[in-house]
């Protein structure tokens, strides 16, 4: 078993069907290694909770083998899996103070009072929540019942820890905070971590590589940067980050480059990344911060007319809603410097970027 | 603009109403809204519930019938010193015979007699008896009184008028406790044969809880099924559940009587497959066995409906992150789920058991005479012996056992942690 050395985790030929006609998880192979964060992304109903649920042992695979540090685990009941898990809800146990909550791992675990004692003060400690022992769950505000969440979970010292979208309740700043502190508490315990979101922001500050899902297949699984700036298809593309699309028919296609005849008429010239032949069709990926505004004649391959439809103001950037052909939902992300704060609406300008930004995806 | 509003608020402020005022003036229409709203039920509440009640509470202490009929006597009869053992002197006698003319002309002394009755078998009789010739009673009273019966000549007789005349008496709540006055007016236990109350409280308690206990049996598997299950299925189930809340509560016990008589289906069943012989056949009617399975039935719907509830609330991944933090199944039950529908088994609990203690028809019809309860005997009370008085200390006592128990279960549960829904 030289392959499960390197993987802690294991996905092999997993699939799940709740209904035995559908399959929600279809044909999944993955392998995480050991203290790696990994992120499963993908919007709701894409498979990705079913395989935390599989991993935790609340679901069983319908087809495939789990492992875990190279033991198969289908067959070994939730409560002997060892792995924590903070849910999407919390799920404190209300009747119990915060010390009793963080206690049940280790009394179910038979482990000597005092040490119990000491091993949820440190917890406790950790999450910076010395001193609430003895409220409530119910007592306590979001971001602190967060934090109980993840210090039960952390405190009978599991090696595999899985968070189901575990921020989602929180709001936009305490959201933030929770992410660096997830982030740091992963890299000093050397934990391996499994993380479900739907938010890819959230997906990009902490993972080490992010599973983008979609229904029932990974897509594409790959860092954070290797996602945004070289998305392996059309849904990678649209869901992470933003995305301008342009649909249309290759025309020519050699190793570096191809010409697309988009709506309208238009050549654009992009990078073949997943395409087929001459006269198939292609879906464009052009990341608004890749355009320029009104740049040098000749300086880029791909330079077009378009029409200023909306100026948003958002502090470090400018959000421009071009027309560019038929194409009226084109947008160009401008840097708040000097040079380009003076568009007005209405005004006719030129946008160029060059071919190796704009990637030719499938269909 | 702000000057205006300025000098506005400072003359409010100087008018002498200041904010709190009018603040209370607005609160006040809202407050008669509220009561206008409530006073329809409230109104009926009091006619229909509260006055009733106290009126039988009042029934179980009054005696004002003795000193009303008796007026002449029982204010003599008070004064009158019992202790040297000697009859009462004359003038009582004297009392007694207006009071006995006047009564049998208004037909109000026999009702005295029956009161008295309550007090010792035989009054009922010498008071029918004496009303009849009274008013042919020439002085010396007392001679004429012991010849129409020779009663009136028993120093008893007289000392149980003496201590019946007072307006209050106590005698009808020592007759719920079988208690009952010696010869010598001393509070004494009533002898094994006559006792039948504390038999009765004690056997309505015990199996109201064993009733409790069963039902919750029963409802906590079923109400954990339909908490977990779809909607839909739930739904199916909860009709079941009701259905007998929607069959009359007679229909329902009678078909307890067709299934559990000696003649009946399940004894049939049993013969038939050998398991009794034809001449063993179980009783399981017309004793507690029968209140307590019909009860038992009728009562179910009352415990699965708060436990329902309350489990409907509990979300399933508590005992996933049970589970998951190590617990085995059975731990996670015990220490996770359970504790979270404590507040539906207590108000299931209480309801059921307060239900069944003052549970009547069931028990009259199945109960036979080991299974009838306490309610049965106040009803008794009330239609067929009309002993008004001795039914209302009953009911007394039995309202006074379920507030003690509820005390009881507040300082041990706590009523706030009761959740019906």
């Amino acid at each position: 078993m030289t392959e499960s050395d390197t993987a802690f985790v294991r996905f092999s030929e997993v699939q799940k069907s709740y209904d035995g006609e559908t399959l929600v998880v279809k044909n999944l192979n993955l392998d995480i290694s050991r203290g790696e964060f990994v992120t499963m992304l993908g919007p709701s109903g894409s498979g990705k909770t079913t395989c935390l649920m599989m991993l935790a042992g609340f679901e069983t695979a319908t087809h495939g083998e789990i492992y875990l540090d190279g033991q198969g685990i289908n067959k070994v009941a939730p409560h002997r899996r060892n792995i924590g898990m903070v849910f999407q809800n919390y799920a404190l146990f209300p009747h119990m103070t915060v010390s009793e909550n963080l206690a049940f791992p280790l009394e179910v675990r038979k482990q000597p009072k005092n040490e119990i004692r000491e091993r949820v003060d440190r917890a406790l400690d950790m999450v910076r929540l010395g001193g609430f022992g003895n409220r409530r769950p119910a007592q306590l505000s979001g971001g602190q019942q967060q934090r109980v969440a993840l210090a039960r979970a952390l405190v009978f010292e599991p090696k595999l820890v899985l968070l189901d979208e575990p921020l989602g309740a929180l709001d936009k700043n305490l959201r933030e905070e929770m992410q660096y502190e997830l982030k740091s508490i992963h890299d000093s315990l050397g934990l391996t971590m499994v993380f479900v979101t739907h938010d890819q922001q959230e997906a990009l500050t902490m993972s080490d590589r992010i599973a983008v899902f979609d229904d029932g297949v990974i897509q594409q699984i790959d860092s954070p940067s290797t996602l945004y700036e070289e998305p392996r298809n059309a849904f990678v593309a649209y869901f992470i980050g933003e995305n301008n699309r342009f649909v249309g028919t290759i025309k020519e296609l050699s190793d570096n480059e191809c010409s697309v005849e988009v709506d309208g008429g238009y050549i654009i010239k992009a990078k073949p990344v997943n395409v087929g032949n001459v006269g198939d069709k292609t879906t464009l990926s052009l990341r608004p911060e890749r355009v320029s505004i009104n740049p040098e004649a000749g300086s880029m391959p791909n330079m077009l007319d378009a029409k200023v439809l909306q100026l948003i103001y958002l502090g470090d950037h400018i959000r421009t809603r071009v027309a560019v052909g038929q194409n009226e939902d084109f947008v160009v992300k401008i840097p708040n410097s000097q040079e380009h704060s003076q568009l007005s609406k209405g005004q006719t300008v030129k946008v160029g970027w060059s071919s190796d930004d704009c990637r030719a995806l499938d269909a | 603009m702000t000057t205006e509003a300025a000098t506005q608020q400072v003359m409010t402020t100087a008018d002498g109403t200041p904010l709190k005022v009018s603040l209370a003036k607005a609160q006040r229409r809202l407050k008669i809204r509220a009561l206008l709203l409530v006073a329809p039920l409230l109104l009926f509440i009091l006619i229909t519930f509260f006055v009733p009640v106290f009126d039988m509470l009042f029934r179980s202490v009054e005696n004002q019938i003795v000193p009303e009929v008796l007026e002449n006597t029982a204010p003599l009869l008070l004064k009158w010193d019992d202790r040297d053992g000697e009859l009462p002197p004359e003038e009582v006698f004297a009392a007694a015979k207006e009071d006995f003319v006047k009564g049998a002309k208004a037909k109000t002394i026999l009702r005295v007699g029956s009161r008295m009755n309550y007090e010792q078998s035989g009054f009922s009789s010498l008071f029918r008896k004496t009303a009849r010739r009274a008013k042919n009673f020439e002085s010396p009273y007392k001679e004429a009184f012991i010849k129409a019966d020779r009663k009136w000549g028993d120093l008893d007789t007289w000392r149980i008028l003496k201590r019946e005349s007072g307006a209050f008496t106590i005698s009808y709540y020592l007759a719920a406790m079988d208690l009952s006055y010696g010869p010598s007016g001393d509070i004494t236990m009533k002898p094994k044969g006559e006792a039948i109350y504390l038999t009765l409280f004690w056997r309505t308690l015990k199996l109201s809880f064993l009733i409790t206990i069963l039902c919750l049996a029963l409802a906590y598997p079923i109400s954990y099924l339909m908490s977990t299950l779809p909607l839909k299925t739930s739904n199916l189930l909860m009709i079941l559940v009701l259905l007998p809340f929607w069959t009359s509560l007679l229909v329902r016990t009678t078909a307890w009587i067709a299934l559990l008589q000696q003649e009946g289906v399940i004894n049939d069943l049993l013969v038939y497959f050998g398991l009794i012989t034809d001449d063993n056949r179980l009783a399981m009617i017309h004793n507690a066995t029968g209140t307590v399975v019909a009860m038992t039935h009728i009562l179910l719907p009352f415990m699965v409906l708060p436990l329902f509830s309350v489990m409907k609330t509990i979300p399933p991944t508590y005992m996933r992150a049970a589970k998951n933090l190590g617990a085995t199944p059975t731990v996670a039950f015990i220490r996770v789920y359970f504790p979270n529908t404590v507040s539906g088994i207590g108000a299931g609990g209480i309801l059921v058991f307060i239900i069944s203690i003052g549970y009547y028809i069931t028990p009259a019809l199945v109960g036979g005479v080991d299974g009838t309860l306490i309610s049965n005997f106040i009803a008794y009370h009330m239609s067929t012996s009309l002993n008004w008085g001795l039914a209302a200390a009953l009911g007394v006592l039995l309202l006074g056992i379920v507030l003690v128990l509820y005390y009881f279960y507040d300082k041990i549960v706590g009523v706030d942690n009761m959740k019906f829904g």
